[in-house]
């Protein structure tokens, strides 16, 4: 293994399954957020599609390194019309990713709009990847 | 006078059952048949003379969507850009996808087309129709001869 591969992010899905065990308080469907994540030198970027939920509705926690993302959506329901055609169902959205490298919790730095999440998540100073110099004498 | 008495309730009872079944059935089987015919997925509401087309096209701004509506077809057309991050970068996780898009959609009834009214929210895009007045019922009255 080199040393690039050590670094990556671990992700774990959380199956729907696991949510439906617990019980929740809302009813209705719970979907995975597909998600992109990015590695940059200095950070970790994660884009999520929350289609139908607006930058209120959402939470974001990391405890130890477990980062939960929920996202809570407008069911768009259309008054004094009824469905005749469906493709997507609308729900809530819910997912939790295993963080392997350090996170510096205090600048985590997260935007929704347009039903898209955009959570920056920069690396701790130690976990940068630092050149030594190496001297010659 | 008993039976006046009981029965309807027995009635509401058992409609009440079927009403339950209803939902069961309708909930357990509904997940298989949600496969979308295409990107974006799309949802249709429909009374007499009024439909609302809804999409999902999270991270898409009205700019980015075209909507052309002939007589009694709805086309969608757009394009789904990615998001570009600065530096050198690393992907590790890659399950939204990206490019342009179609979709025609054919509708129940013909449109008025100067009613169409389009918004974006959140990812969610709504188009409200409605029914054009000349592809309305219409009563006819029967005149004696």
């Amino acid at each position: 293994m080199t040393k690039k591969e050590q670094k990556e992010i671990q992700v774990t899905d959380q199956e729907m399954a696991k949510v439906e065990d617990q019980e929740r308080t809302r009813e209705r469907r719970v979907f995975i957020p597909k998600t992109d994540i990015y590695e940059t030198e200095k950070a970790i970027v994660l884009i999520a599609d929350l289609p139908g939920v607006d930058p209120g509705s959402v939470d974001i926690t990391l405890e130890k390194n477990i980062l939960t993302i929920d996202g809570y959506a407008n069911l768009g329901e259309q008054p004094g019309l009824s469905i005749n055609y469906s493709e997507y169902m609308p729900g809530d959205f819910h997912r939790e990713f295993r963080l392997t490298e350090e996170i510096n919790r205090d600048k985590i730095e997260a935007s929704v709009s347009n039903g898209i999440l955009n959570l920056t998540l920069p690396k701790a100073e130690e976990a940068q990847v630092k050149k030594i110099p190496i001297k010659t004498g | 006078m008993y039976r006046r008495m009981r029965m309807p309730t027995l009635w509401r009872e058992m409609d009440q059952l079927q009403r339950e079944m209803n939902r069961l059935m309708e909930s357990s089987l509904r997940p298989g048949s949600f496969s979308p015919a295409g990107f974006p997925a799309v949802n249709i509401w429909a009374s007499e003379d009024r439909q609302v087309v809804t999409a999902e096209l999270p991270g898409l701004k009205a700019s980015d969507i075209d909507i052309n509506i002939t007589a009694d077809q709805l086309v969608l057309t757009g394009t789904r850009t990615k998001e570009e991050i600065k530096g050198e970068t690393q992907l590790h996780r890659n399950e939204r996808s990206f490019g342009k898009f179609t979709r025609s959609i054919q509708l129940p009834f013909m449109v008025d087309t100067n009613q169409v009214e389009a918004t974006i929210k959140d990812g969610i895009l709504e188009i409200s129709l409605v029914r054009a007045e000349s592809d309305k019922p219409r009563k006819i009255s029967v005149k004696t001869a």
